[in-house]
C-alpha cells in the first residue's frame, strides 16, 4: 500500500510541476492544485499509513498520529485560498492584458 | 564620573535638533537658522563641563548596552582629540549658520538647509565622541549621506546632482571599506572599543591580518580626506553652496579622515607599511594638487586642490611618525580648519558681489572691498605660511621634522627639498589667489558690480582671521593647551618635548621658509610660460576616469540583471524547479545511508490499486487534456475525490471531510473563473521546450515519489503521544486533530484564518470594478442557453438551504470530539449560499446575505482572537482554554470550551472569505451582463 501511496504522490507531483511550466494561467492553476494535492499527501504519509484507528479518543484504542493531519487540514483550507487567490489574479491579469498568458504584459 | 551621561546628552541633542529648523523655517528664514546654531550652542553647553578633564589629559567614557552580542554598545568618548573636533565642528558650525543666513538666496526657505547641516554637525560630532569603533562607522555614514544631500543642494543643476553623487560613491565605498577594515581590527584586537583597541598596539602590528586591515581603514580615510587617487570629488563637490564648502570641505567631513588616522594612531602605526603608506600618500597629495592649485582658473577649484594639499600635508606628518611629527600634524588640522574655512567664506563673498569665480575675469578687488580684500590676505598668508600667521608655525615644524628623518639617513637631504618644493607651490598659488583677485588691474566684465558685503557676512571671517593671528602670534597663550591636551591624546603616551614659539632663531626651518617665500613668489611671477606648459602636459583626468567606471558598472549591472530577471514567469518557474531538484538531488546523494531497514506496513489490496489506477489516469488525462479545460476540470474533480477517499481509508475522517468540502468550492470556483477564460488554450510552440519540461516533470515526480516511498517506510518516530494523552484531559475533545487545531496550536490556526481573511480581502481588491466580457458561446461555437437560472435548479435549492446549514451546525458543534469543526462546517456554509447564488442569481441572493462582508472578516478574526487574549484576564498565556459541559438534545453531550468560541472564529471566518470570492467572481457576470 505504501509503495501505491508513493507512486500516486510521484505522478501528481510529475502532472503538476509539467502542468505548472505551461504558458496559461488556467494550466499553471490546475498544476499547482494538483502538486498540492501531492504536497498534503506526503506530510500526511509522514504519520504512515494505519488503518481503522483514526484519532478519536475511546478506550484503550490504537490511534493514528494527529498531528500531521492538523497540519494537512490546514494545508487543504490554505490551498483552496491560494488556488482561488491566484484565480482571481488570473481573471485580473486577463483583464488588464487582455491575454491568459502568464508572460502577458511582463515578457521581454 | 558623574557627568558621563552628559556627552549622551550632547549627541542626543544635536540629533533631536535636525528636524527643529524644518518646522521653524514656517516662522521665516531667520528662525530655521537660530533653531540651527541654538542646537550647536545647547550642545556645546552641555559638553561644557566635560572640558576642563578633557584638557587635563582624562578621557571621559559612558556606555549603553546595545546590541552587547555584536559588540556594538553606544559606548562615548571625550578625550583630547575629542574634545578638538568637537570645538571645530561646534565652532566653526556657529560662524557657518551665520555665514549661510546671509549668504544663500533670501528666496530660499533655508529650513530644509538647516535641517541637513545640523545632521551633518550630529553625525560629525558622533565621530569625534565614539568610543566604539562600529559606532563610528555608523556616524561616518551618516555624515557621508548628508554631505551628498548638501551637495546636491541647489538640485536642480545637473552639475550638483553629478558632483553630490560622485561624493557619495567615493565617500560611500571608502566607507564600506572602513566597515570591513574595523570588523577585521575588532577581530584582531578582541573588542571594538577603542580604549582596549588603542592599549593593544603590538598585538595588532604583530597579526598576521595586519596589512588587509590596514588598506581597508586606510582606504576609508584617504577617500574621506580626498586624498590621491581619490581626491578628484572634493573639487568636484565645489558645486555645493560655499557655507557647505566652508564647513564640510575645510573644516569638519574632509578632516574626518585624518581625525581616523590620528585616532587608529596608537593602534596602527609604527610600521614598514604605515610609514611607506601613509607618507607616500600623504606626500603625493601634498604637491600634486599643490601644483594642480595653481593653474585653477576657479576661486573655489584653487581652495580645493589646496585644501587636498593640506589634507596630504597632514598625512604625511601622521605618516612619518615621529611624536613630534603627530604633533605638528595635530596642529596643522587646527591652522588649515581656521585659515581654510574663512578662505572658502571670502571666494563665497567675491562670488556673491561678482557674480563669478573666475580669476581670468574677478582683479583689482581691493580698492572696492578693502575689508574683505585684507581680511582674505591675512588667511591666505596662513594658507602660504608667512610669519605672524597660523600656518607659519605648523609649517615650520612640518620643515623641522622633515630634516633628519631615521628613515632617510643616506640621502637625509631629499625630504627638506621636497618640503620647501611643496612650500614653494602653496606660496605661488597663494600669492595668485591674492594678487589675481585683489590687484592685478580692473575687473573684466563682471556680472554684476562688487560693493562690500553686509556686515554680518563678514564677521564670520573676522573672527577667524583673529583666531589666525592670535595663534600666530600668541600661540604659547592661545593653542597650546588645546593641542597639548589633543595631542596627548593622539598619542596616547608622553608628549615630546617642544616650544611654540614665533622666533625659534635663524635655524634651517627659517631658512627653508625663506627658500619657499622667495621661490613661490618666483614661481608665480614666471606663470604666464607655466601656464602655457600645463596646457600642454597631459592632464590627469580622474573625474572622467570615474566617470567612465561608473557608467560601465551601471551598463554591467543592468545587463546581469536584464539577464536573469527576464520577465518570464515561465522561465522562473523552470528555474525554480530544475534548482529544486538540483537541491533535492545533492540533499539525497550526500545523504547518510539509512538504516536499510524497510517497514511495509500494509499490503496492497484490490481496492487500493484500482484507486491508484483512476488517480493515475484522472491525473495524466487532466495534464494531457489540459487544453480542453471543461474536461480537465472534470478530471481533477476525480483526483480529489480519490484523495479525499484515501484519507477516509487511513483513518482521517476530518480531512476527508474537508478535502470532500473543499473541492467542491475549488470546482465551482474553475467553473466561475472559466467563463471568462478561453474555454480552450492555443497549443504551445516548441517540442523540444515540452520534451524538456515532461522530463522535469518526471525528474520532479520521480523525486518526490522516492522521498515518499522511504519516508513510509521509515520507522516513524513522533511526538505526539503527548497530544493524545492530553487531548481530554487538557483541552477537554476527544477529537485529537480538531483539539490540536483549536487548542495546542491555536496560534498556527489564528495565523492561518488570517491568511484567509487576506484571501477574501483580496477578492474585494482584486475583482472590484473588474469588468470582463464572457465569451458569447462556448469552445463549439454553441450559444450559451439564454436561461440563467434553470427553475429546477432553483426549487431543489431552497429547500437544500435550511438542511445544509443544518448539517453545517452539526458539524461545528460535534466537531471538538467527532470529526467536523470550524473549518468543515464553514465550507459547508459556504457552499450551501454559494449554490443559491449559482441557482437563483444574484439579484435574489446578494439582498439576503450580509453584505459588510470586511466587517464579518474582522468579527471573525476578533472573535478567535478575544478568546485567546481573553486568557490573560485569569493571567494566563494566551490562547490557554477552558472547558466545561453541556448536553444538548439529539447531539449528546458537548464540551463547551472556550475553543468552541475560537472555532466559531474559524468558521466565521472560513464563511465570508469563501462567500466574498465566489460571490465576487459570481458578480463579474452581473456587471457583464449590465453592460451587454
Amino acid at each position: 500500500m505504501e509503495a501505491l501511496l508513493a507512486i500516486a504522490i510521484g505522478t501528481l507531483t510529475a502532472c503538476g510541476v509539467f502542468l505548472l511550466l505551461r504558458a496559461r494561467t488556467f494550466a499553471v492553476v490546475l498544476g499547482l492544485t494538483l502538486l498540492s494535492y501531492a504536497v498534503n499527501l506526503f506530510l500526511f504519509a509522514s504519520g504512515r499509513l494505519v488503518t481503522g484507528a483514526p484519532p478519536l479518543i475511546r478506550d484503550g484504542a490504537f490511534y493514528t498520529d494527529p498531528l500531521p493531519q492538523a497540519l494537512v487540514l490546514t494545508a487543504i483550507v490554505i490551498g483552496f485560498g491560494m488556488t482561488a487567490y491566484l484565480v482571481m489574479l488570473a481573471l485580473r491579469a486577463l483583464a488588464e492584458s487582455g491575454d491568459d498568458h502568464v508572460d502577458a504584459g511582463g515578457g521581454k | 564620573m558623574t557627568d558621563s551621561s552628559l556627552l549622551f546628552l550632547a549627541l542626543a541633542a544635536a540629533f533631536a535638533g535636525v528636524p527643529l529648523p524644518l518646522a521653524a523655517a514656517r516662522l521665516g528664514r531667520a528662525a530655521a537658522a537660530w533653531a540651527c546654531a541654538g542646537t550647536m550652542a545647547l550642545c556645546l553647553a552641555l559638553l561644557a563641563p566635560l572640558l576642563p578633564p578633557a584638557f587635563a589629559g582624562e578621557t571621559v567614557v559612558a556606555r549603553l548596552a546595545w546590541l552587547p552580542a555584536h559588540g556594538l554598545d553606544l559606548a562615548l568618548r571625550l578625550d583630547g582629540l575629542g574634545m578638538l573636533f568637537a570645538l571645530l565642528i561646534l565652532g566653526i558650525g556657529l560662524l557657518v549658520v551665520l555665514y549661510a543666513h546671509y549668504y544663500l538666496p533670501v528666496a530660499d526657505r533655508l529650513g530644509r538647509f538647516f535641517s541637513l547641516l545640523t545632521l551633518f554637525m550630529a553625525a560629525m560630532l558622533g565621530i569625534a565622541l565614539s568610543e566604539n569603533l562600529l559606532l563610528l562607522v555608523v556616524f561616518w555614514e551618516i555624515t557621508g549621506l548628508a554631505s551628498f544631500l548638501l551637495i546636491a543642494y541647489k538640485r536642480e543643476l545637473h552639475d550638483s546632482r553629478i558632483a553630490a553623487r560622485m561624493a557619495l560613491a567615493v565617500t560611500g565605498a571608502g566607507g564600506l571599506a572602513l566597515l570591513a577594515g574595523v570588523l577585521l581590527l575588532g577581530h584582531i584586537a578582541g573588542s571594538f572599543e577603542l580604549s582596549a583597541v588603542l592599549a593593544s598596539g603590538e598585538k595588532i602590528r604583530g597579526h598576521g591580518l595586519y596589512l588587509p586591515m590596514l588598506l581597508l581603514v586606510l582606504a576609508g580615510a584617504f577617500t574621506k580626506s580626498a586624498q590621491f587617487p581619490f581626491h578628484f570629488w572634493l573639487p568636484n563637490a565645489m558645486a555645493a553652496p560655499t557655507p557647505v564648502s566652508a564647513y564640510l570641505h575645510s573644516a569638519t567631513m574632509v578632516k574626518a579622515g585624518v581625525f581616523l588616522l590620528a585616532r587608529l594612531h596608537p593602534a596602527l602605526s609604527g610600521s614598514d607599511a604605515w610609514f611607506y603608506i601613509v607618507g607616500g600618500v600623504g606626500a603625493t597629495t601634498l604637491v600634486y594638487s599643490a601644483w594642480v592649485a595653481l593653474f585653477r582658473h576657479d576661486l573655489k577649484g584653487l581652495l580645493a586642490y589646496s585644501t587636498t594639499s593640506h589634507l596630504g600635508l597632514i598625512t604625511l606628518l601622521f605618516g612619518l611618525d615621529t611624536p613630534l611629527s603627530v604633533v605638528a600634524g595635530v596642529f596643522h588640522i587646527i591652522n588649515h580648519a581656521i585659515f581654510k574655512a574663512s578662505l572658502f567664506m571670502a571666494a563665497g563673498i567675491v562670488d556673491h558681489e561678482c557674480g563669478t569665480r573666475d580669476m581670468r575675469k574677478v582683479n583689482g578687488l581691493f580698492r572696492i572691498m578693502p575689508i574683505t580684500a585684507t581680511l582674505a590676505i591675512v588667511a591666505a598668508g596662513a594658507m602660504a605660511g608667512v610669519p605672524l600667521a597660523n600656518g607659519f608655525l605648523s609649517k615650520e615644524m612640518f620643515f623641522a621634522e622633515t630634516i633628519g628623518h631615521p628613515a632617510f639617513d643616506e640621502v637625509g637631504w631629499l625630504l627638506p627639498l621636497f618640503a620647501t618644493l611643496a612650500g614653494v607651490l602653496a606660496v605661488a598659488y597663494s600669492a595668485r589667489f591674492i594678487h589675481d583677485v585683489f590687484f592685478n588691474g580692473a575687473p573684466i566684465d563682471l556680472p554684476r558690480q562688487p560693493h562690500e558685503p553686509p556686515r554680518w557676512l563678514r564677521a564670520p571671517i573676522e573672527v577667524l582671521v583673529v583666531a589666525c593671528l592670535l595663534v600666530g602670534i600668541f600661540p604659547e597663550w592661545s593653542v597650546a593647551p588645546l593641542l597639548r591636551a589633543a595631542a596627548g591624546a593622539v598619542l596616547q603616551g608622553p608628549l615630546p618635548e617642544f616650544r611654540l614659539a614665533l622666533w625659534h632663531g635663524f635655524n634651517m626651518p627659517f631658512v627653508m621658509s625663506l627658500a619657499a617665500l622667495a621661490g613661490g613668489v618666483l614661481v608665480y611671477a614666471l606663470r604666464q610660460p607655466l601656464f602655457a606648459l600645463y596646457e600642454r602636459l597631459p592632464s590627469l583626468h580622474a573625474r572622467i576616469a570615474f566617470e567612465r567606471f561608473y557608467e560601465r558598472l551601471v551598463a554591467f549591472a543592468r545587463a546581469a540583471v536584464g539577464r536573469a530577471d527576464n520577465g518570464s514567469l515561465q522561465r522562473y518557474a523552470m528555474l525554480f524547479v530544475a534548482f529544486a531538484l538540483a537541491l533535492g538531488g545533492w540533499a539525497w546523494h550526500s545523504a547518510a545511508p539509512g538504516e536499510g531497514e524497510r517497514v511495509v506496513m500494509l499490503p496492497a489490496d484490490a481496492a487500493g490499486l484500482w484507486a491508484l489506477a483512476a488517480l493515475v489516469l484522472a491525473a495524466v488525462g487532466a495534464t494531457v487534456l489540459h487544453r480542453r479545460r471543461i474536461t480537465a476540470i472534470v478530471l481533477m474533480s476525480v483526483v480529489g475525490l480519490i484523495v479525499a477517499l484515501t484519507f477516509e481509508r487511513f483513518s482521517a475522517p476530518d480531512l476527508a471531510l474537508t478535502q470532500l468540502a473543499v473541492e467542491v468550492v475549488t470546482i465551482v470556483l474553475l467553473l466561475l473563473a472559466l467563463h471568462y477564460l478561453p474555454q480552450e488554450s492555443p497549443p504551445e510552440p516548441g517540442r523540444v521546450r515540452l520534451a524538456r519540461d515532461a522530463l522535469l516533470a518526471a525528474a520532479a515526480g520521480g523525486g518526490f515519489g522516492a522521498a515518499a516511498w522511504a519516508l513510509l517506510t521509515s520507522p516513524l518516530e513522533t511526538v505526539s503521544a503527548y497530544y493524545l494523552e492530553q487531548s481530554v484531559p487538557g483541552g477537554g475533545g476527544t477529537n485529537v486533530v480538531n483539539v490540536i487545531l483549536v487548542d495546542f496550536r491555536g496560534f498556527d490556526t489564528l495565523g492561518e484564518i488570517t491568511v484567509l481573511a487576506m484571501v477574501g480581502l483580496a477578492a474585494h481588491a482584486l475583482l472590484d470594478r473588474l469588468a470582463l466580457t464572457a465569451p458569447a458561446a462556448d469552445a463549439e461555437g454553441r450559444a450559451w442557453s439564454g436561461e440563467r437560472h434553470p427553475l429546477f435548479l432553483q426549487m431543489l435549492m431552497r429547500p437544500l438551504l435550511p438542511l445544509a446549514l443544518a448539517v453545517s451546525a452539526f458539524l461545528f458543534l460535534r466537531g471538538h470530539n467527532l470529526p467536523g469543526g470550524g473549518f468543515v462546517a464553514g465550507l459547508v456554509t459556504g457552499v450551501a449560499l454559494i449554490l443559491q447564488y449559482l441557482a437563483a442569481g444574484i439579484d435574489f441572493a446578494r439582498p439576503r446575505l450580509p453584505r459588510r462582508t470586511p466587517a464579518l472578516l474582522a468579527l471573525g478574526l476578533a472573535a478567535a482572537a478575544g478568546t485567546g487574549a481573553a486568557s490573560w484576564l485569569f493571567d494566563r498565556p494566551f490562547l490557554t482554554s477552558a472547558h466545561g459541559h453541556l448536553g444538548l438534545p439529539l447531539i449528546g453531550e458537548v464540551e463547551i470550551a472556550s475553543a468552541l468560541l475560537f472555532d466559531l472564529g474559524v468558521y466565521i471566518v472560513v464563511v465570508t472569505a469563501v462567500l466574498m470570492v465566489l460571490s465576487g467572481l459570481g458578480r463579474l457576470s452581473r456587471r457583464d451582463a449590465e453592460a451587454a
